[in-house]
């Protein structure tokens, strides 16, 4: 599998609510290879604080040279990245890791929490073109409406519409996406894909367990290296021991993993 | 940039192995070198030592297994590993087309099992040198870790001599008062070479949430934070003995390459840097021949204990 490390020039910079940032790369290597679901491996300084790099989702990708990224500043290295400027270098690893796995001959929901929101953004657009005949079906959830508005307007000009939920009701539902899933009938050939929180992907897989949808999920998990090497990045599976996030996933089939539903 | 760094001496030798360079790649950070081929020409290094081996497979500990420490990082992996056999089954492949010297890391619980280890992978084509992590808890003493004491580290040491044919490695814990009395008991009982620093016990802590960052609660300590007591014992290790050293810890550069050197190390191993850039290993290659070529050296090999005192 191709992987590069690449320089990467900022080539705009977008702020959302206060601590969500956009950034857009021109990365033709990356770009080009890139498939729904992959991440890169983010560099967010050039001293040794912080010293690993962080693992983002490949959020969108356009005319075969630019991506970007979508992040919520939470710690040192997020921080650093929001107050990079446009036409400073980034060294990126990737792409990275097991995307999406798209049959277009079914049904398809996506369903995406917070930043959970940034992959399926690449996903949506792709199966747009790629499954025209059955366009995905939308339901974001996140704080609140400033977070919601921008990445709801993406997919509509993706031409797909959404369903919102928002936790204080300031856009669409005002409460979680599984209540908006629960109300939908997507019929026996669905697959979902999602990402988000930990609690609310456990909370779709069991949804969809129940339903009898098949469910991929998108998982985080505290990586080193991105790239096999470290053994940091493991995820419980079904049958026993540990999977790799960045080399068997991040995207699994949800009844592969072992939720521990509290 | 390679051309104008043709010529340069930069050969090393551990036990009757020789190595172009002295960069190797460390243990447990650079997977079994497969990983890293996108980005580094394998034929530049001086060798590489894949994951630490055990005779049964190992799933390792629970998440999180790592955790971002000022300056470096703790892993508590638990030695994950698919074991002897499917290691060479399975792995062993990939590694005997690399163009590079590979050393095999191996643990064990018992002397039997380092004993079995190493007697499963003498004459396996494609490993030209055993390193042995004795930082492992020794079973059947009460969990005692082999490196901690020398007649139990000497133990290790002479068994696996005993049942291979390459060149040894002994890889020493910095988990101990006196190091050099570790280093001395390993060369009596054998070792080709002694290679150091293992990582060094830490915890941390959520002030938050007061749990402990590591599933494990303890994990080992690696990175540029560790470089000066890695720095540190390896010049002391260098006194105590006249097998070759290996220093490992918290390098990064060919500069701190050099440093290791000076202080004695015959050859180093670059670990979690691969993390951080995956190129640091040839990077450090480049830069190294560079610095010998600049100080118009006749070979690496007088960098070597070449620290001036005051
Ligand atoms: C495959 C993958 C894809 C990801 N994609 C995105 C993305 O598209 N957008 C985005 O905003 N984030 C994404 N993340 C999470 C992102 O990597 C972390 O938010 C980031 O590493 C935090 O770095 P920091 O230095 O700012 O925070 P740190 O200082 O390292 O940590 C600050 C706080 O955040 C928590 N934290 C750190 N890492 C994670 C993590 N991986 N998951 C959950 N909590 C964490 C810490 O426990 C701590 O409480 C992804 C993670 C993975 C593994
Ligand atoms: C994630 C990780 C896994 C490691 N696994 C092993 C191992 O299996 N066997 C071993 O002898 N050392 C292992 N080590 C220790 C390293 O080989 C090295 O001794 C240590 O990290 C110090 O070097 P560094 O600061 O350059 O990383 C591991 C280190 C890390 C960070
Ligand atoms: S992040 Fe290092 S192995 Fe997955």
């Amino acid at each position: 599998m191709s992987q590069f490390q690449e320089k990467t020039q900022i080539i705009r910079i977008e702020r959302f609510a206060s601590d969500i940032v956009r950034l857009t790369l021109d990365s033709p290597d990356i770009t080009s290879l890139a498939q729904p679901g992959q991440f890169v491996m983010v560099r967010t300084g050039n001293s040794n604080d912080p010293l690993l790099r962080r693992p983002f989702s490949i959020s969108q990708t356009s005319n075969g040279k630019h991506f970007q990224i979508l992040f919520k500043v939470v710690g040192r290295g997020t921080s650093l990245l929001a107050h990079c400027r446009e036409g400073e270098y980034l060294s990126i690893l990737g792409p990275l890791g097991q995307g999406f796995r798209v049959d277009c001959q079914r049904t398809h929901c996506l369903v995406g929490g917070g930043m959970g929101i940034a992959p399926l953004l690449f996903l949506g657009k792709y199966l747009s073109r790629k499954c025209t005949s059955n366009p995905p079906l939308v339901i974001l959830g996140a704080r609140t409406r400033e977070e919601l508005d921008p990445l709801v307007n993406d997919f509509n000009e993706l031409g797909l519409s959404v369903h919102s939920a928002t936790d204080d009701g300031t856009l669409g539902h005002h409460g979680l996406v599984t209540d908006v899933l629960k109300g939908l009938d997507l019929g026996p050939n669905c697959q979902a894909y999602v990402c988000g929180p930990h609690p609310m992907m456990a909370a779709v897989h069991l949804l969809c367990k129940d339903r009898g949808y098949a469910c991929q999920v998108s998982m985080e998990t505290s990586m080193a290296c991105g790239m096999g090497a470290c053994l940091g990045c493991i995820v419980p599976v079904e049958r026993g021991g540990y999977a790799h996030a960045c080399c068997d996933g991040p995207v699994f089939d949800a009844k592969e993993l072992l939720w521990q539903v509290k | 940039m390679a051309s104008q760094v043709n010529g340069v001496d930069l050969r090393v030798s551990i036990g009757t192995l020789s190595l172009r360079n002295p960069v190797m790649t460390a243990s447990g950070t650079f997977g079994y070198a497969r990983e890293f081929m996108p980005y580094v020409n394998l034929h530049r290094l001086g060798a590489v030592v894949v994951k630490g081996i055990s005779l049964e497979p190992r799933s390792g500990n629970p998440p999180p297994r790592i955790v971002e420490t000022s300056a470096g990082m703790l892993n508590a992996i638990g030695l994950e590993n698919v074991g002897v056999e499917r290691f060479i089954s399975d792995k062993m492949a990939s590694l005997q087309g690399i163009p590079v010297p590979v050393f095999v890391n191996i643990l064990g619980d018992t002397l039997d099992e380092y004993k079995e280890i190493a007697a499963r992978l003498a004459g396996v084509q494609g490993v030209s040198g055993i390193e042995v992590n004795i930082s492992c808890p020794n079973v059947k003493k009460g969990g005692v870790a082999f490196g901690t004491v020398p007649e139990m580290a000497a133990a290790v040491t002479s068994a696996v001599k005993a049942e291979s044919t390459v060149p040894v490695v002994v890889k020493l814990s910095p988990n101990v008062t006196d190091i050099s009395a570790i280093a001395r008991s390993v060369e009596d009982a054998g070792a080709d070479a002694v290679s150091l620093i293992n990582t060094l016990i830490g915890m941390a802590i959520d002030s938050r949430s007061r749990r402990p960052r590591l599933a494990n609660v303890i994990g080992g300590l690696s990175g540029p934070a560790i470089k000066p007591v890695a720095l540190r014992m390896v010049y002391q290790v260098a006194q105590a003995v006249s097998i070759p050293v290996i220093g490992i810890g918290g390098i990064e550069t060919a500069e701190d390459v050099v440093e290791f050197m000076l202080a004695g190390a015959t050859a180093v191993q670059i670990g979690t840097a691969n993390f951080v850039n995956p190129r640091a290993s040839e990077d450090a290659v480049e830069g190294l021949a560079h610095y010998v070529a600049e100080q118009k050296l006749g070979s690496v090999r007088e960098l070597i204990g070449g620290l001036i005192l005051p």
